[in-house]
């Protein structure tokens, strides 16, 4: 953490003990003690890459897809509901607290499916949030206030890294269970189970639904089932992010299917979505924060109980992002050209992965790589060690986090070639 | 059994509560004074013109996408934000020691303020700094703060029930009694619920105990350019108090001055003694900001920015807005001399005096009740009224409601 500086010599004033002798206006300021926040680690690689003057640079830290010539890509279906709605020549009239009543419904549905017996039933509660971050920051501020028979959020380890300070914030303590095997580049099945298994009752557990960020490694449907079994033998609280849905497998259903399956084994969920990748929606800042209630008296209770923890922080949820999101999914004909458009995102991820193993070949690798193509979604643990990663900046340009992680979006048919000659250098 | 089986079921929000009532009820000549966003005189809502255009600009501009913003937001619309809160000529931001963080709406603003006062502010992690709010305020900010962890939110005296006006030595007294740093939440203009502002001679009185006692300025300026008409005259104390050499913040909502409600588009402006100062307090924010919404809505801040920084579109905006504060400035005279005319007993002075959105009739809860049960009017229990939404065809017949109301109900 860098060191405070201070211009001006001043005594303890202000900074111990609340009241002190008046400060005179001017002389200093109130917020000398004010230590600098350290850097952003994944905007320092952008920064760098930025000022990197090598034609050949690549930046495999940014988190959202980028087209095969490395452009952001707004989808044709985001396109047409925007004219849609730019048609109707809508007012700009709040939204209530829980947001837009059409994008919550088909959020919900998206999620849990249109045969959901939850939704049917109308036990659930779902409301439009602030992106991804945004629901899982009312999601934590929720169980703070209201599950307070226990305190602990056991997340996978490793887990994305704003899941920790938000769960903190909110009062919450983090804990974890193994999840990563940095030996084989996949699931630590064995170990999850193990650590599972001895989380004390009522705690939550975070779960991420599919497409793990960092790791891109997610459990098979049978280790799933067996994570259900025993994450209902201790009682435990489940929260899934879910924030790739349809981005991961190019399939909405397939990708839910985690989620599904934890709800129809009976565990009462609650669930985080974001649209910023499988819409490309991310400025736009739409989410969606479920919680599957008992019934639906309870919905409503815990509906009432989310609004008063959203009201002093925003009011009530931005309307454009929401909007689009909501024509998508309930356009017939731009909901089919969404679900293709997302299937064709997360089928050059893919590609871009089996061209990267293809070309490591090529080069002459001798490594096992098959956990790049193994692993799902936007980001790969290449399982690349820090001065490796250190090289591939120094000596070819190529900016990715010292985790060895890498946002296969970056990739493109046109560089996978110097990405591979690049990583078989520093691996060799 | 479940784990949320002893989960309370929450009052509803007040305000939103009455929209909810209203829209429910049949009677044809129901009139919605509740909820505070501008209303035309067809009693609808009105995108100012200038949206219009500038959201098709950017509809039609292909070289847009949607990018995550950076955390703190749009860099060209926290500037130009926050040189209509202080002035394009504002010697602090020649100096370099204003900053910004693009919020969620106003209430974002003094989210982020909050939070990070609570860390940062009068030592660290200091929740026993003492909140004063107006008695009455918007009946958010007590939970913005408490929420973001401060143990103890006090009134501040504020509005004279007897005059119908500000209670200046109440409110200075309370400044001379509050602990050193306490945080004052200060109204900027048009002040919610009371429509009163202090004068600027009053501005200067207030200034001058907290300066002397180091007392922190939290502006909250909701309806800069609505209140007057003119955006440097609303602008006024939050400029007064730069000049003498507070450090302070702004929250400033464009919801209502560009219409833009639901696009939540807000703008945290912060004053600091230098740049250094300015830079951490800023990488601080941006920290809060990570951990709440991550970075903010893209949609809202385009708009704004474009229209601050285009001369002839700023220039037409500052007239849509000057459309709306004119026809609030109507009703109020119209109110007036309709009640004035009925004879309607009490002094109505302040139907005028007061300014912006709001005017605090003075109608007790009793009266409300039955201007909402029986003549369909809806208010707040507080007698809040918004005047946007009196209009040429319900003014007579609100006039005789409340007419009826003082004279028959106790």
């Amino acid at each position: 953490m860098a060191l405070l500086k201070t211009s001006k010599f001043i005594s303890s004033v202000g900074s111990l003990t609340p009241s002190l002798a008046t400060l005179p206006i001017r002389a200093s300021s109130w917020w000398t003690e004010v230590q600098m926040g350290p850097p952003d680690p994944i905007l320092g690689v952008t920064e760098a890459y930025k000022r990197d003057t090598n034609s050949k640079k690549m930046n495999l830290g940014v988190g959202a897809y980028r087209d095969d010539n490395g452009k952001p890509y707004v989808l044709s279906c985001v396109r047409k509901a925007e004219a849609l709605i730019a048609s109707k020549a809508m007012d700009k009239e709040y939204l209530t607290i829980g947001g837009l009543g059409e994008f919550n419904k088909a959020c919900a549905e998206l999620a849990l499916g249109l045969d959901s017996e939850v939704l049917k039933s109308k036990r659930s509660v779902t409301v439009q949030t602030i992106s991804g971050t945004g629901s899982l920051r009312v999601g934590a501020n929720f169980l703070s206030r209201f599950h307070t028979v226990a305190k602990d959020v056991y997340l996978p380890k490793p887990s994305w890294g704003n899941h920790t300070p938000i769960f903190r914030d909110a009062g919450m303590q983090l804990k974890a269970y193994r999840y990563y095997d940095p030996a084989t580049c996949g699931f630590d099945f064995t170990g999850a189970l193990d650590d599972i298994s001895k989380i004390p009752e009522h705690s939550v557990i975070m779960l991420h639904a599919c497409a793990h960020n960092p790791t891109g490694v997610d459990p098979r449907q049978e280790q799933w089932k067996e994570l259900s079994d025993v994450i209902k033998k201790r009682n435990l609280l489940v929260f899934f992010d879910m924030a790739y849905q349809g981005f991961a497998s190019g399939d909405i259903d397939r990708d839910a299917w985690a989620v599904r399956y934890f709800i129809e084994q009976g565990h009462n969920v609650l669930l985080s979505q974001s649209f910023a990748k499988n819409m490309g929606l991310y400025g736009e800042r739409v989410g969606g924060f479920t919680v599957v209630c008992a019934d639906a008296e309870e919905a409503k209770r815990v509906e009432s109980q989310l609004k008063i923890l959203i009201r002093p922080i925003y009011s009530n949820p931005p309307m454009n992002g929401a909007r689009i999101a909501s024509t998508i999914l309930n356009t017939p004909d731009l909901r089919s050209t969404w679900l293709e458009e997302v299937k064709g995102m997360a089928d050059r991820i893919i590609k871009m992965r089996e061209m990267l193993v293809a070309n490591l070949k090529k080069e002459g690798s001798t490594h096992n790589w098959q956990h790049v193509i193994d692993q799902i979604g936007m980001f790969c643990f290449t399982g690349l060690k820090p001065e490796q990663v250190e090289r591939l900046t120094k000596e070819f340009s190529v900016y990715m986090t010292k985790d060895g992680r890498i946002s296969v979006a970056g990739v493109t048919s046109g560089n996978v070639g110097y990405l591979a000659h690049a990583i078989h250098q520093v691996t060799k | 059994m479940s784990i949320f089986g002893e989960v309370p079921q929450a009052a509803p929000v007040a305000v939103f509560k009455l929209t909810a009532d209203f829209r429910e009820d049949q009677n044809p000549s129901k009139v919605n004074l509740g909820v505070g966003a501008y209303r035309t005189d067809e009693c609808q809502p009105w995108v100012l013109p200038v949206v219009r255009k500038v959201e098709k600009m950017i509809a039609d501009d292909h070289s847009l996408n949607h990018e995550y913003l950076p955390i703190l937001g749009l860099p060209e619309f926290r500037s130009s934000a926050s040189k209509i809160a202080l002035g394009a000529d504002s010697p602090a931001i020649k100096e370099n020691r204003v900053g910004a963080v693009q919020c969620l709406g106003g209430t974002g603003a003094l989210k982020i303020g909050a939070e990070f006062l609570r860390r940062w502010y009068n030592g660290t992690d200091n929740t026993k700094t003492p909140v004063y709010v107006s008695a009455p305020t918007w009946e958010n900010h007590n939970a913005v703060f408490s929420n973001a962890g401060f143990e103890d939110i006090r009134p501040y005296k504020y509005w004279d029930a007897g005059k119908r006006g500000l209670d200046l030595e109440g409110f200075l007294g309370d400044l001379e009694s509050a602990p050193d740093h306490s945080i004052f939440v200060l109204h900027a203009c048009a002040h919610n619920p009371t429509g009163t502002d202090p004068t600027q001679d009053q501005w200067k009185q207030i200034a001058d105990v907290m300066k002397r006692k180091s007392l922190f300025a939290f502006f909250d300026s909701a309806y800069q350019g609505f209140a007057s008409g003119n955006l440097d005259k609303d602008a006024w104390a939050v400029r007064y108090f730069v000049s003498q050499g507070f450090e302070l913040f702004c929250a400033q909502s464009f919801s209502k001055n560009f219409g833009l409600y639901n696009e939540r588009v807000g703008n945290l402006t912060v004053v600091a003694e230098d740049q250094d100062n300015l830079n951490r307090v800023l990488s601080q924010m941006e920290k809060i900001v990570r951990i709440t919404w991550s970075n903010p809505p893209s949609q809202g801040a385009r708009l704004v920015a474009i229209t601050l920084n285009t001369p002839e579109l700023f220039a037409e905006w500052k007239d849509n807005v000057k459309t709306m504060a004119d026809r609030v400035l109507l009703m109020r005279a119209q109110l007036k001399e309709k009640l004035k005319a009925l004879g309607t007993p009490g002094t109505w002075e302040h139907i005028t005096e007061q300014i912006g959105m709001f005017s605090f009739t003075g109608l007790n809860p009793k009266q409300v009740e039955y201007m909402v049960k029986e003549k369909h009017i809806y208010l707040m229990a507080s007698g809040r009224i918004n005047m946007c939404g009196l209009t040429t065809k319900n003014i007579d017949y609100v006039a005789e409601s409340i007419h009826e109301a003082v004279t028959t109900v106790q």
